[in-house]
């Protein structure tokens, strides 16, 4: 076969083969060849026209399981909010609002570290993620993010419980607070900084979908767990958090272009219209309902379920956006016919 | 732009040369063969020639297969007169029923060896949270199976579509431009089994001499539409260890048409969660500065 080789002196033995020519030069005349040679540029304006090898997709399909990331975007956007809700009723003297939120906090930082263990390939080398500091990677930071803020969580959550060490609990609430914005947010470059459309172009708008999505859930939790004589922070968190989750993921859809459109379509368009049902529904009830402690806490079940619809929604937008190569062809392609014909006129 | 690395050793890699693939898939063949490649289903596409469909865990190889009613260059067949036949594409109707008579005779067949790009700016490094994926000293990229724990990122991080998770073992793979033998002097298995070199391997800077001087002899030939890919320095993920000549747009033989690393974006990224951050914690503050309800 192939007897060429790669010595220290350069390459030696290579086949002229490869200098072979296609086609069969000067039969053609040099007007055909013009002919030829002019083909056309122009592409339609709604880039249905691209280029694709059999209809495949570009990049590989995203491995991760719908359940398992779509609950730990929604489990740590949930924990990290309610921190910050526990860290604020605590300074405020509102222990029967501080004390859920600390339980809600462990137990959904708790399923969201469960959840993206369960989701690794070999799950038994999930220390393998504290084995290096990595700023580049938004899931070594959030790994290490985590490893903070957990262990914060949880003493916040059992001194509640136990009634031990209370001056180190409320030291821990307040801590597990401020990095509770964090935990929140870290989520939003995690998917945007892929290659996957729908999340790479939405990454200015996604970590304030993310917090504004956390804090209605961490507020509709308050609304079921606290009594409406405690619940007012948790109430305006809830309506707050709802009424910008929706503006925020509309603006997201309508400025990332044309992988914006995968945000209305199958699964992901079916839920993040639930998301904006339930999300306005919630709203409207804890507003409407504040004297009662049941209509309260069906509005918060409601932001709740909004908020897990829309981690859903971003997910599956993203996978719908991976598997048709229009989303990654074409933008790329607008943008390389734009630089050339900038050159052009250079 | 120098490609050498710190300790002063060239930087390594491919220049595939598509014009002259003849689509043997001994590239394929010889890369499962010596990285031991475990098989990954004997499918039938029925789409072409291509039964591989794309490269992953266990494809680091690829032979692409575009079938286009065009002439290559200035190809003349001597067929695509009136009266002559159809040169018979597979297709579900009888031959040359849908054809117009200008169209008949004028065929041909693009294919390319896809493989791992080996980036400057690699994403799958810049994003893996164990530290498995790293630049070598050849400035390829490899993956260290020993510590990689399977969380899947890199895959959706690559604009190329080329890492991906091995089912039944939960880690990743991917081409590692044969690290085992190009430390030894070896060159990698694909490029040694080609049998047309349209896989070449050697210094980068040589191979991308030899095809510059490849595209122009191609282009004086009338081979217009030859170009070079992913061998600029200043593009999106700062040049291609592995590069290309295609016949026709990127996209015809699924490759991104314009790629970017996608950390380009992620200092800004950080800004924005950081200010979405404070912004929460303002907003939850401000939810408890009303009355005592």
């Amino acid at each position: 076969m192939n007897t060429s080789d790669v010595t220290e002196q350069g390459i030696r033995g290579q086949r002229p083969d490869r200098e072979a020519m296609t086609g069969a030069a000067g039969v053609v005349s040099e007007q055909q060849r013009r002919e030829r040679d002019a083909r056309p540029g122009e592409r339609s304006a709604d880039g249905s026209d691209f280029a694709s090898y059999y209809g495949k997709p570009v990049i590989n399909r995203i491995v991760w399981e719908a359940p398992a990331i779509g609950g730990y975007l929604f489990l740590g956007g949930l924990a990290g909010a309610s921190s910050a809700l526990a860290a604020g009723a605590e300074l405020t003297g509102r222990p029967d609002l501080a004390r859920p939120m600390r339980y809600t906090a462990l137990a959904a930082i708790s399923g969201s570290t469960a959840a993206l263990v369960y989701d690794l390939g070999r799950p038994e080398r999930f220390l393998n993620m504290l084995r290096v500091f990595k700023p580049s990677s938004p899931m070594s930071m959030g790994s290490w993010i985590l490893a903070g803020y957990g262990p914060l969580a949880g003493v916040a959550a059992v001194t509640s419980l136990t009634g031990w060490f209370p001056r180190i609990g409320r030291l821990a609430t307040y801590g597990s607070g401020a990095m509770g914005a964090l935990v929140t947010t870290y989520t939003a470059p995690l998917v945007c900084d892929t290659a996957v459309p729908a999340w790479h172009e939405g990454y200015r708008y996604m970590p304030f979908v993310f917090a504004s999505s956390a804090v209605a859930a961490a507020g509709g939790t308050g609304l079921i767990a606290a009594p409406t004589a405690q619940s007012g922070p948790a109430r305006r968190a809830a309506v707050g958090g709802a009424l910008a989750e929706t503006a925020l993921a509309t603006a997201m859809e309508h400025r990332m272009g044309l992988p914006g459109e995968t945000y209305k379509q199958g699964r992901a368009g079916a839920f993040m219209r639930a998301a904006q049902t339930l999300m306005s529904a919630g709203a409207a009830g804890a507003v409407l309902g504040r004297r009662s402690r049941v209509v309260s806490a069906l509005s918060g079940a409601a932001l709740v379920a909004g908020s897990a619809c829309t981690r859903l929604g971003v997910f599956h937008a993203g996978v719908q956006s991976q598997e048709d190569p229009k989303y990654t062809v074409v933008p790329q392609r607008r943008r390389l016919d734009a630089r050339e014909r900038g050159k052009d006129t250079q | 732009m120098s490609t050498d690395n710190d300790e002063g050793t060239p930087r390594l890699g491919f220049f595939t040369d598509t014009s002259v693939c003849i689509g043997c898939k001994a590239c394929e063949v010889a890369c499962k063969e010596w990285n031991l490649v475990p098989e990954d289903g004997l499918d039938f596409t029925g789409m072409s020639f291509d039964n591989t469909g794309g490269l992953g865990a266990d494809s680091w190889r690829h032979v692409a297969f575009v079938e286009q009613r065009e002439p290559l260059g200035h190809q003349e067949t001597g067929l695509g007169r009136k009266d002559t036949v159809d040169l018979g594409m597979p297709s579900f109707e009888l031959p040359g029923a849908s054809a117009a008579p200008e169209d008949r005779g004028e065929f041909r067949w693009l294919m390319s060896s896809d493989v791992c790009k080996h980036c400057t700016h690699a994403a799958c490094v810049d994003v893996c949270p164990t530290g498995a994926l790293f630049h070598t000293e050849f400035d390829t990229v490899v993956v260290q199976e020993d510590i990689c724990n399977g969380c899947g990122y890199c895959i959706p991080a690559c604009p190329y579509g080329v890492i991906d998770r091995r089912e039944d073992d939960g880690r990743v793979w991917k081409c590692t431009l044969c690290y085992d033998r190009i430390g030894d002097g070896l060159e990698p298995a694909c490029a040694k089994a080609c049998p047309t070199d349209s896989i070449q391997f050697g210094d980068l800077d040589e191979l991308r001499e030899r095809a510059a001087q490849r595209l122009e002899n191609l282009h004086e030939e009338g081979v217009s539409s030859a170009r070079l890919y992913g061998d600029d320095p200043e593009d999106g993920v700062g040049g291609n260890g592995a590069f290309f000549l295609l016949l026709d747009e990127p996209e015809v033989y699924g490759l991104p048409p314009d790629p970017v690393v996608t950390t380009r974006d992620l200092p800004s990224m950080w800004r924005h969660a950081g200010v979405a951050a404070a912004t929460m914690l303002a907003g939850v503050a401000a939810t408890f500065l009303g009355g005592r309800r």
